[in-house]
């Protein structure tokens, strides 16, 4: 067991004591500064290596519109959070803990039958982000962010010596992943979220008043640009592109209006916190998770306000004066599109194939992760959800494309699920690809005509 | 006559009380409100509590164990620690407000439901961490 805290950890002094009296007592196993302990204690000399890929064919488990079929592609690859698919077909899949001292998994068909058949791992260091994008492949762990050089054949050819492009980017173990996303400039947007729910004194404490002003919000809470290519970036360096956000983990680059989307997961407990303006259905289906068209200055509002996907509005947070009723958030942007609480959006990716029905071409598809913070009332989520999109705005209500992620109705109701869905990335062919960062499936999810 | 009777209403209703506080099945019932005031919402109505998010409390080895530690995880929280190899992404607010009792209780509660079989914790010894935690 690893008994490693790191010093230059940025946890709260108390909750670090804590922390080591209970290491301290042989039951838990503590790490200080996200991954840093896998990274010393993994042979990080050894190059890329090769294992079976396990799994394969259809799961008529996946409840899909008439015509789509899900295959499994993967299993127990580990905890995979972003994918990325190349051109030639070769799939990038980015673990959330590196597994056996790798990762980031490299699956490849060799025998062309559609499904992949050699995985490799390297990069030994967990995180969420991964994208390919004019011959590199760029990762990122919870503090930094890193690419590799890709040969022709998407064979990564400095596996162990990556260029870190972006370090230092806070981490303190909650709303931590650092999602990416790139555009056409040469640029690359890196999501910090908020290590706070609703930027009070002393995190989800009922009771705890509001930081006036947030502060929080100075360093996280929200996306920053960095430049592709050059070395060793961070806050000073980078451009605070979009504030307000509490947390992004799926975030696409929209070809169409040249702009970024991104997914806010909403803020949790507002019944637990304020039982007396909340009651537990409420709680359950507020706030909206959220999703916005972000610009260079874009505010989306967090802490201060929150949207009610009911009332279709704005709302002053209760932590700041709010009563579920008053509005909030006069400088904030509105969501493009609004869906139920806590259903925890991971993915989103908007779709160029051309080989699903015509009302998919340039909609966004949604992996939701899966709700917690609806107790006691049912959970929700673990779907893939769909929104159509006519010229760069939504032309219609959202609606669930890929669902029964979680094996049943009563494993969804109890969050008991199979699997989570996390990632999502379009093939070559115009297929979509599905994570499940529970028990490491990988999806492809085509149309037959 | 009259002040000896509310005397003696009041003593027994004192009495009653410490009886009550003091019999493990009104504490594990005591328990079960507060844990669905304080708890429920994270670690779920069967304590099974959410993969990579918060823990589960069902026949875990700490909530099984060291009492004393339990207690402080109530009166301190906890944030950034491995249980078992897994990481978890959630963090737990301190919870000093609660009394002894409701403390006691509601570990009593956890230590006893959900398939978990451990001792009943007395408000004594949530008493006698508070005091060295603080």
């Amino acid at each position: 067991m690893n008994h490693v805290i790191n010093k230059s950890t940025t946890m709260p002094r108390k909750a670090l004591y804590l922390a080591l009296g209970l290491c301290m007592t042989g039951l838990f196993a503590c790490k200080g500064g996200g991954n840093k302990e896998e990274q010393s204690s993994s042979d990080s000399t050894k190059a890329a290596q090769s294992f079976a890929v396990k799994g394969g064919g259809a799961d008529s488990t996946i409840k899909l519109p008439s015509g789509f079929m899900a295959t499994i592609v993967a299993e127990d690859l580990g905890k995979a959070r972003h994918i990325a698919v190349a051109s030639n077909g070769v799939i990038f899949v980015k673990l959330g803990k590196a597994k056996d001292g790798k990762g980031i998994v490299r699956l490849q068909d060799t025998n062309g039958d559609g499904k992949p058949d050699q995985a490799t791992g390297f990069g030994n260091y967990g995180g969420t982000g991964i994208a390919i994008k004019n011959g590199y492949l760029y990762a990122s762990s919870d503090e930094d962010v890193y690419r590799y050089k890709l040969d022709s054949n998407f064979n990564v050819t400095n596996p162990d010596n990556p260029e870190k492009i972006v370090s230092g980017l806070l981490n303190r173990h909650e709303h931590e992943s650092k999602s990416i996303a790139l555009d056409n400039d040469g640029n690359i947007y890196v999501n910090i979220g908020a290590y706070s729910n609703s930027c009070q004194l002393e995190d989800r404490k009922k009771g705890s008043p509001a930081q006036k002003p947030c502060k929080i919000l100075d360093s996280a809470g929200g996306i920053w640009q960095f430049k592709v290519d050059k070395p060793d970036q961070t806050y000073g360096t980078g451009v605070h592109y979009a504030t307000g956000l509490r947390n992004v983990v799926g975030l696409d680059w929209n070809t169409t209006t040249n702009s970024l989307f991104v997914m806010q997961h909403g803020r949790d407990q507002l019944h637990d916190l304020f039982p007396n303006m909340f009651d537990t259905k409420q709680s359950a289906e507020l706030p909206a998770e959220c999703m916005y068209e972000l610009h260079k200055g874009s505010n989306c509002g967090w802490p201060y306000m929150y949207y009610d996907q009911i009332q279709h509005k704005k709302i002053l947070m209760p932590e700041y004066g709010g009563d579920g009723k008053k509005e909030g958030g006069k400088d904030a942007q509105d969501p493009v599109m609004a869906f139920p609480g806590h259903m925890a959006p991971n993915g989103l990716l908007f779709y160029t194939g051309n080989q699903f029905p015509d009302k998919y071409k340039n909609g966004a598809f949604i992996a939701f992760h899966g709700s917690w913070n609806r107790a006691p009332e049912p959970q929700k989520g673990f779907l893939v959800a769909f929104v159509p999109f006519s010229n760069g705005k939504p032309s219609g209500d959202w609606e669930v494309f890929a669902d029964n992620f979680s094996g049943s109705p009563e494993n969804t109701a109890a969050a008991r699920a199979d699997h989570r869905p996390c990632g999502l990335a379009q093939g070559p062919d115009g297929s979509i690809y599905v994570t499940d960062d529970s028990k490491g499936y990988v999806w492809k999810i085509s149309y037959k005509k | 006559m009259y002040w000896t009777r509310i005397f003696f209403g009041a003593g027994a209703m004192a009495l009653a009380l410490v009886f009550m506080s003091q019999t493990g099945k009104s504490s594990i019932a005591r328990g079960r409100e507060v844990y669905l005031q304080q708890c429920l919402a994270c670690h779920q109505a069967d304590g099974s509590g959410v993969e990579g998010t918060n823990p589960s409390l069902v026949k875990a080895k700490y909530v099984l164990g060291d009492k004393k530690m339990l207690v402080r995880i109530i009166l301190k929280g906890m944030q950034g620690v491995d249980i078992d190899g897994e990481s978890y992404h959630n963090v737990m607010a301190p919870h000093a407000d609660l009394t002894d009792q409701q403390i006691a209780d509601v570990l009593t509660y956890v230590r006893s439901s959900f398939g978990n079989k451990a001792s009943a914790v007395r408000a004594a010894e949530v008493k006698a961490v508070r005091v060295k935690t603080k």
